[in-house]
């Protein structure tokens, strides 16, 4: 009796665990949270914020000016010294593969900096020069308080960790915004053609 | 000394649990990756374990013809094993209140209790594969996060990713030793 009520109980249990385990994968799919926050913006594209941020010329630009174009967006601190300088060369690569879209005002390439106490606009004009801007197109910023920083990096799912150097780790990519406003697409840092090819598509009415 | 122990299992892990919760422990022990997964969570595993003895034994009677050899409470205790064990629940457990509460709440009593309602009603089979399972388990993510060249969790860095997967495989190694030693001068089904 006891073996078979073990028998049913086990089983019961294994399906039971077997849905939970495939709920809190997205069907098997994602095991860690950079695939998940993947999965995530494919379902829900996020709205971005309306926040405001200082631009390398010390100008204001708010998030919601930008709606009407497509958004490169990557998050950086300029003190970088490690992958993240990927970002800044595919951000500087990606003004001469969109070159046109760019001069068109179509696309806009945006950097937002979360160390913002470090990142003046001076830094972050100096941190553009060291990959040879083309000037066009590339706005680096920084937000103008801790609240709306913590606003962008939650919308973009952005973490960042403390290392032991002082400076940062974070799930750095290439996110793709929407003519609405959408976070709509995340691409790994590296491959500035891919997501040149991307956002070509995307501009193809 | 471990029946005046066992006699006092349910305020220590009172005690314990209490500890674990209070910030300063939480964040240290949460700040880095094997702190969390190799400290925190097995001592929430112990915590469950303890309160078996608080487990009426009206509701025991209950319990037992459906844990047949501890079968089902140790089949609990490995899926939601499993859960934890996924790169991004380790994540949020950091990051989100929900997650952190859930893994407070589950693995004291989905993991340390069914575990200790099961294992001294299993026999040598059945204690055999939990142990291959949880040694193979501690081998297979310790090599994978001592192999892996990206960050698995957001929240921690590469060089503690894969000081945990070291760690996994002393912890497996160990527990491997610990059954060899049972095969070959104990038996691996007494207390």
């Amino acid at each position: 009796m006891s073996t078979l009520r073990t028998w049913l109980a086990s089983c019961t249990l294994l399906v039971i665990g077997g849905v939970a385990l495939a709920t809190a994968t997205d069907g098997f799919h994602a095991f860690t949270s950079e695939a998940a926050r993947r999965v995530e913006i494919r379902r829900h594209p996020p709205q971005v914020p309306g926040v405001t941020l200082e631009t390398q010329s010390g100008a204001h630009v708010n998030l919601t000016d930008l709606r009407g174009k497509w958004v490169l967006v990557d998050f950086i601190y300029t003190r970088c010294m490690s992958y993240c300088l990927v970002l800044g060369g595919d951000f500087a690569q990606l003004q001469d593969l969109l070159a046109e879209p760019l001069a068109q005002d179509k696309v806009v390439l945006l950097s937002i900096s979360f160390d913002p106490a470090h990142d003046t606009p001076m830094e972050l004009a100096a941190y553009q020069e060291r990959f040879r801007t083309r000037g066009r197109g590339w706005l680096a910023t920084r937000p103008v308080n801790q609240n709306d920083l913590r606003q962008l990096l939650r919308t973009f799912g952005v973490t960042v960790v403390p290392d032991v150097l002082g400076g940062y780790v974070h799930n750095a990519a290439i996110e793709v915004v929407d003519p609405h406003g959408r976070v709509v697409g995340i691409f790994d840092m590296g491959n500035p053609k891919a997501v040149a090819q991307a956002v070509r598509q995307d501009l193809v009415p | 000394m471990i029946h005046a122990l066992r006699h006092r299992a349910i305020p220590i892990a009172t005690i314990g649990y209490v500890l674990l919760l209070l910030p300063p422990l939480r964040h240290l022990l949460e700040s880095r990756m094997f702190l969390q997964m190799l400290v925190q969570m097995p001592l929430l595993v112990v915590i469950g374990y303890l309160l078996r003895g608080g487990i009426p034994r009206r509701l025991a009677a209950i319990i037992d013809p459906w844990n047949g050899q501890g079968i089902t409470g140790l089949l609990l205790a490995s899926l939601t094993g499993m859960f934890w064990m996924l790169p991004r629940s380790l994540d949020a457990a950091v990051g989100e209140a929900s997650m952190e509460a859930a893994k407070f709440i589950s693995i004291p009593l989905l993991i340390g209790l069914p575990i200790g309602l099961g294992w001294p009603r299993a026999g040598f089979v059945v204690r055999g594969v939990f142990l291959a399972e949880l040694i193979a388990t501690c081998f297979r993510l310790g090599w994978l996060y001592m192999v892996s060249p990206i960050r698995l969790c957001n929240s921690f860095l590469l060089g503690d990713q894969q000081r945990s997967g070291t760690y996994m495989m002393v912890i497996g190694a160990a527990i491997l030793l610990y059954v060899i030693s049972k095969l070959m001068w104990g038996r691996i089904d007494s207390r």
